[in-house]
């Protein structure tokens, strides 16, 4: 499991990064989200990876490090995952104007 | 808890109010609006300055902390209101006070919802001064970013757009890093309260330590983006002389919270009681800020228009900031922090002027060729709406203005840029200061000599640009400029007049300040140990 998940963010991040870097504004919009959701799995395995563990507790239940998972991470991965969105629609805006004013999707307004 | 402890959610509340109660007032009501949010920015202001007190009267450290929801640290999120960051919350109020007032005259119609997003700003600002909690940081840190994005679009138009797009992207980029940083640090110890993680630090394993470094270098990073460190901030200068002068006028502060926060979590968590990781990054600061200032003070000359000028002049003073920072001379720390207050207050006043000087001048003078366009949209809107006083004698006033800018940003006697960059060149040079007998190095000699020759480029390039604007200027057209308009630089200016002549009281306020950051338990122990609030009487 540890495999999987530290090699998909490997993955996320290396084509976001790569798109990033391209000059086409779409690409940047794609890039960053693939970025955000590299992102975002990271924060989760900083909580520790477990199978079976509820991070919540179950009502007059007793909580403990051996039935249940850092709750943490995943609250701060919600919160991220909001916001990257929020800031993924603006971007798509702003490169809607950008095309808009200059006809063109290159990042510099020009070919 | 007393009246003035809860204030401190104040700075953040009240704004955050003041955007959501303009959004449904009609756009056409723009005087409205800009009243409204006008008195609730002087409101501001005199909470920080009443918070000001607060922390300078107490004991050494003035220390107090707000626990939201009543949970304690380090379980339950923080506001932290210290010496540093009321000086802060102050300085934002200013330049909110000054822009907002600035953009009363013509630029808040350039647009929608100008004043919301502005006091989204400060909120995000406010917050982000606040918190004592790493995520809580971020999630303030992004909310300035969200307000700033549609602020730098404000007025629209293709250059404004392209600008727009480029610092959206690098700032997403760098929250990116900002998330994994906050998160590897959560990985390795476990906490994201900035004052137990300072504890924590102390007795962390060598592997935790390894993740924990690499972390807050990653964390770092995105501060310095934030900060236009050299080769982070190559963004900068467009960004801020595309964007409309109010709105460049505020981001004189954006930079200065990458500053803060790096200032804060150095001293904080790799002060000398970290162990190995003491001083962690402090090289990195120290030689990446000579740099800035390097490269900042060739942009100043290799200017043409003064947006860019006054935007490589805030790479200049970003520089200065963290080079003082990695000097890791406790009492450097108090000379830049009168110096932090002393060039943010100059840059916006000079952001500010220069549209009004601009306005004379052939709209083709290459420089703000994007203000002009929406300047000149305006004009076909309204033209009826020129009702605007001519001030008498304007250029005199706008000279007067441009001269103490430059005498303020080359650090000429007797404005407070003098003084500021005095202020850390004694305490560099000061054997008996709490920074203790330190020898000075080579790097020392070359932040010294940089201060200086960054002052030098400064004085040329503003004497190269004012001649050409204010005595060879070709049409000779004298700017209309309205009295609402030179108020606020007027004002920012003679705030330096008089952090100039109370250079005294100033003084011993930043290095209390610089003492109290020096010793990180000032911070830690009031927020570990801070009582819970009991239940209210009767309840």
């Amino acid at each position: 499991m540890e495999l999987v998940l530290s090699a998909g963010i490997g993955v996320l991040t290396a084509s976001g990064v790569w798109l990033l870097f391209r000059p086409r504004t779409y690409q940047v919009i794609i890039g960053l989200s693939l970025l955000s959701y590299a992102v975002n799995l990271f924060i989760f395995g900083m909580g520790r990876l477990r199978v079976n563990a509820p991070p919540v507790l179950e009502p007059g239940g007793v909580g403990g490090l051996l039935t249940h998972t850092d709750p943490i991470p995943q609250a701060l991965v919600l919160t991220a995952i909001v916001i990257g969105f929020a800031m993924t629609a603006l971007f798509l805006v702003v490169l809607l104007a950008s095309r808009g004013f200059t006809g063109t999707d290159h990042v510099d307004g020009r070919e | 808890m007393n009246w003035a402890n809860n204030l401190i959610i104040l700075p953040i509340l009240l704004p955050m109010a003041t955007a959501a109660a303009l959004i449904p007032i009609d756009d056409r009501n723009r005087t409205l609006k800009g009243v409204l949010s006008f008195a609730s920015t002087v409101v501001l202001f005199v909470a920080t300055v009443i918070l000001i007190g607060v922390v300078s009267s107490g004991e050494a450290a003035g220390t107090s902390v707000y626990m939201l929801g009543n949970w304690p640290a380090p379980f339950g999120i923080v506001l932290v209101l210290d010496r540093l960051s009321a000086l802060m919350l102050a300085l934002s109020a200013v330049l909110g006070l000054a822009a907002q007032v600035y953009a009363m005259a013509r630029w808040h119609t350039a647009g929608s919802h100008f004043h919301s997003l502005f006091q989204l700003l400060l909120a995000g600002l406010n917050g982000a001064f606040l918190t004592g909690d790493l995520f809580n940081l971020f999630v303030f840190f992004e909310m300035m970013l969200a307000a700033s994005y549609g602020l730098l679009l404000h007025g629209s138009g293709p250059m404004r757009v392209k600008a727009g797009l480029h610092y959206i992207a690098v700032n997403l980029a760098a929250s990116s890093l900002f998330l994994i940083g906050v998160s590897l640090i959560y990985g390795a110890t476990g906490t994201l309260n900035m004052a137990d993680l300072a504890v924590r630090i102390t007795t962390l394993g060598p592997e935790s330590r390894m993740l924990m470094e690499a972390g807050a270098a990653l964390l770092g990073i995105a501060f310095l983006v934030k900060a236009g460190m050299w080769p982070l901030g190559f963004w900068l200068p467009t960004a801020y002389s595309a964007a409309t002068p109010p709105v460049a006028a505020i981001f004189a502060i954006l930079t200065k919270v990458g500053v803060y926060v790096i200032m804060r979590l150095s001293l904080l968590l790799f002060g000398n009681e970290a162990g190995t990781s003491a001083g962690f990054g402090q090289d990195l600061l120290l030689y990446g800020g000579l740099f800035t200032i390097a490269f900042g003070a060739i942009g100043v000359l290799a200017s043409q228009a003064m947006g860019r000028l006054a935007s490589y002049s805030i790479l200049v003073s970003s520089g200065t900031l963290l080079a003082a920072v990695g000097l890791g001379n406790g009492a450097v720390i108090g000379g830049a922090l009168f110096y932090l207050v002393s060039s943010t207050l100059t840059t916006c006043a000079f952001f500010l002027l220069i549209e009004l000087v601009e306005r004379g001048r052939d709209a083709g003078a290459d420089v703000l060729a994007v203000t002009m366009e929406a300047y000149g949209d305006i004009d076909e809107d309204e033209p009826e709406k020129e009702i605007g006083v001519a001030v008498p004698g304007t250029m005199a006033v706008l000279g007067l203005c441009f001269c103490a800018c430059a005498v303020l940003m080359s650090g000429l006697p007797p404005l407070s840029g003098f003084l500021a960059k005095f202020a850390i060149l004694h305490e560099l040079f000061n054997e008996s200061g709490f920074g203790g007998n330190m020898p000075i190095t080579a790097a020392q000699w070359i932040y010294v000599a940089l201060l200086i020759l960054s002052g030098l480029a400064a004085m040329i390039a503003m004497n190269r640009i004012g001649i050409r604007t204010f005595w060879t200027s070709i049409e000779g057209t004298i700017p209309r400029v309205f009295l609402i308009e030179i108020t606020p630089v007027l004002l920012l200016l003679a705030a330096t007049v008089f952090l100039s002549l109370q250079a005294g009281p100033a003084m011993r306020y930043m290095d209390a300040t610089a003492r109290a950051l020096a010793n990180p338990s000032n911070y830690t122990d009031p927020v570990l140990s801070a009582p819970r609030a009991g239940p209210t009487e009767g309840g």
